[in-house]
């Protein structure tokens, strides 16, 4: 039964890749909200931002904008999940010689794909906006390392709302404080210009220390420690996360 | 995979599942022998479901044993997984995916060789083969009940649960599915199948069993039922199939299913 993990988990997300595929929206939708706030800070709000650095803005915000990307992407991942949990299609999975595992890993692998090719998209348009980085392959293998790290920790927290929701909203509604976290963080605005407590606050929470880590590989400047506190995050994240679902999963399907 | 008929395909001893102080299952008892049709009969919430899931290694109970096809459920699931398909109450598509995506994802997940040729025979038994490249989610509600059993039947499982098979079908849908089962008994598949329908037990099954309150209360064959039942319901069981005759003979011979939800396939896809 073993031998088929790989082989069922790519069945299975062939399925799940073919769900996108039918219904695109769900890549459109996850950028359209990243876009929109990008054209908002950077038009409207981002000349009364001062950010402290020679930087074009959307340079400065980019980072944070992706990782609202992929926190409001996965709120799909929960989606999927729960729809598939509702309709009975997961009863007969479970109750076929499938690999338990494989069920879940296929929906965390289409959630990797679905997340990475919103954020293409919201760095296309990036682009057409002006940013623009001298950063090398190197530096583009760093970001999109971080970037999928980050995907996998929050979509195994995706998987935990969407095993334990009771209605199609619960299943989604976990992200909004997901996608709100970059907002006090240093993804906008510098985090000395924040009170006291808030400012400690956006410094110690993971989203700072991304945003750090991938602004400066995009500007081409040394990571400095906060590449290691944003793996740090990442790992921790995605290890708590991948415990509690599979923990959950396990209580659910015995 | 008939070399086990002097075994019962399904053995069930003195399971109980209880969630809390909820009782649900009390003791369950019985057999069902190789290649026949077993009905569970009984009323909303006597535990048909949780005996079904237990069964189909969904769900563990709390104690007893239960073996199907030689395996037992607890320490053999897989075994056990590898002999089954559960058609639950739901019908367990994807909505998303056509009809013959279905019974390819299911084919390729049992490893068989061929899906596509599988599929294609599938979608033919099933007089689905017009509808095979339209989205489950545009059947009708008997269109995609077939579909739900043909997948359940992908690579000739040798043991079949059906879980309420014809809740919330019409007429005509329920006389396909029982025909389909008659079919499959014929085969040589043993087939348990719950049920609240006392006519469905009656047309299908060779032993019917009535499950109330957690506990098998009756176990026999419709003649051995037949004469516990007062008289009073024998003439409501009969009044039924009459009514049942005059809908079929107002609204057309079964035979023409296949051709209207093909006729109404085309309407919906124009």
């Amino acid at each position: 039964m073993t031998a088929h993990v790989l082989s069922d988990t790519g069945t299975l997300t062939g399925r799940s890749l073919r769900h996108i595929l039918r219904s695109p929206d769900t890549i459109i939708t996850t950028a359209v909200t990243p876009v929109a706030l990008m054209l908002l800070f950077v038009y409207v709000l981002g000349g009364a931002i001062n950010t402290g650095s020679d930087e074009s803005y959307i340079n400065y915000m980019l980072p944070g904008i992706l990782l609202i990307t992929i926190a409001s992407g996965i709120a799909y991942t929960a989606y999927r999940l729960f729809l598939d949990m509702r309709g009975g299609i997961f009863e007969r999975f479970q109750s076929m010689p499938i690999p338990r595992p494989s069920v879940l890993w296929a929906h965390v692998l289409t959630s990797l794909v679905a997340n990475l090719a919103s954020i293409v998209i919201v760095t296309g348009v990036a682009l057409i906006m002006g940013f623009r980085t001298g950063a090398s392959v190197a530096d583009w293998l760093a970001v999109a390392g971080i970037l999928i790290l980050f995907t996998l920790a929050l979509t195994w927290i995706a998987v935990i709302a969407g095993l334990s929701a009771k209605t199609v909203d619960g299943a989604s509604a976990f992200s909004y404080p997901l996608i709100f976290l970059p907002f006090i963080s240093s993804a906008f605005v510098p985090t000395d210009s924040m009170p006291g407590p808030v400012a400690w606050f956006a410094e110690n929470q993971p989203v700072t220390s991304i945003v750090n880590t991938l602004r400066a590989l995009f500007a081409q400047q040394p990571v400095g420690n906060d590449i290691w506190i944003a793996l740090a995050w990442c790992a921790g994240i995605l290890v708590a996360a991948y415990a509690a679902a599979t923990a959950i999963y396990r209580k659910k399907i015995s | 995979m008939t070399t086990k008929t002097r075994e019962p395909a399904i053995r069930v001893r003195a399971i109980t599942k209880s969630y809390k102080d909820l009782h649900v299952l009390r003791g369950v008892d019985f057999d069902v022998a190789a290649g026949s049709i077993f009905a569970l009969l009984g009323s909303n919430g006597a535990g048909k479901t949780t005996l079904v899931r237990i069964l189909s290694t969904l769900l563990k109970a709390n104690t007893g044993t239960a073996t199907v096809h030689g395996f037992d459920v607890s320490s053999a699931p897989g075994d056990v997984r590898k002999s089954i398909s559960l058609t639950g109450q739901f019908a367990a598509v994807d909505e998303v995916l056509t009809g013959r995506e279905n019974l390819v994802l299911v084919a390729k997940l049992r490893h068989l060789k061929n899906p596509d040729a599988i599929a294609d025979d599938m979608l033919a038994r099933f007089s689905l083969t017009d509808a095979g490249n339209r989205r489950a989610a545009t059947y009708s509600g008997g269109m995609r009940r077939r579909l739900d059993i043909a997948m359940s039947l992908v690579g000739n499982p040798p043991v079949v649960f059906l879980d309420e098979p014809t809740t919330g079908l019409d007429p005509q849908a329920r006389t396909e599915v029982w025909q389909t089962v008659k079919q499959l008994a014929k085969d040589g598949t043993t087939i348990l199948l719950t049920t609240q329908y006392l006519d469905e037990a009656e047309q299908l099954a060779d032993r019917i069993a009535v499950l109330h309150k957690g506990t098998i209360i009756q176990n026999g064959t419709l003649a051995e039922l037949k004469q516990l039942l007062p008289s009073a319901k024998v003439e409501y069981v009969e009044k039924q199939p009459t009514l049942e005759e005059v809908f079929l003979a107002l609204v057309g011979d079964t035979s023409d299913t296949a051709d209207e939800a093909a006729m109404s396939a085309g309407e919906e896809s124009r």
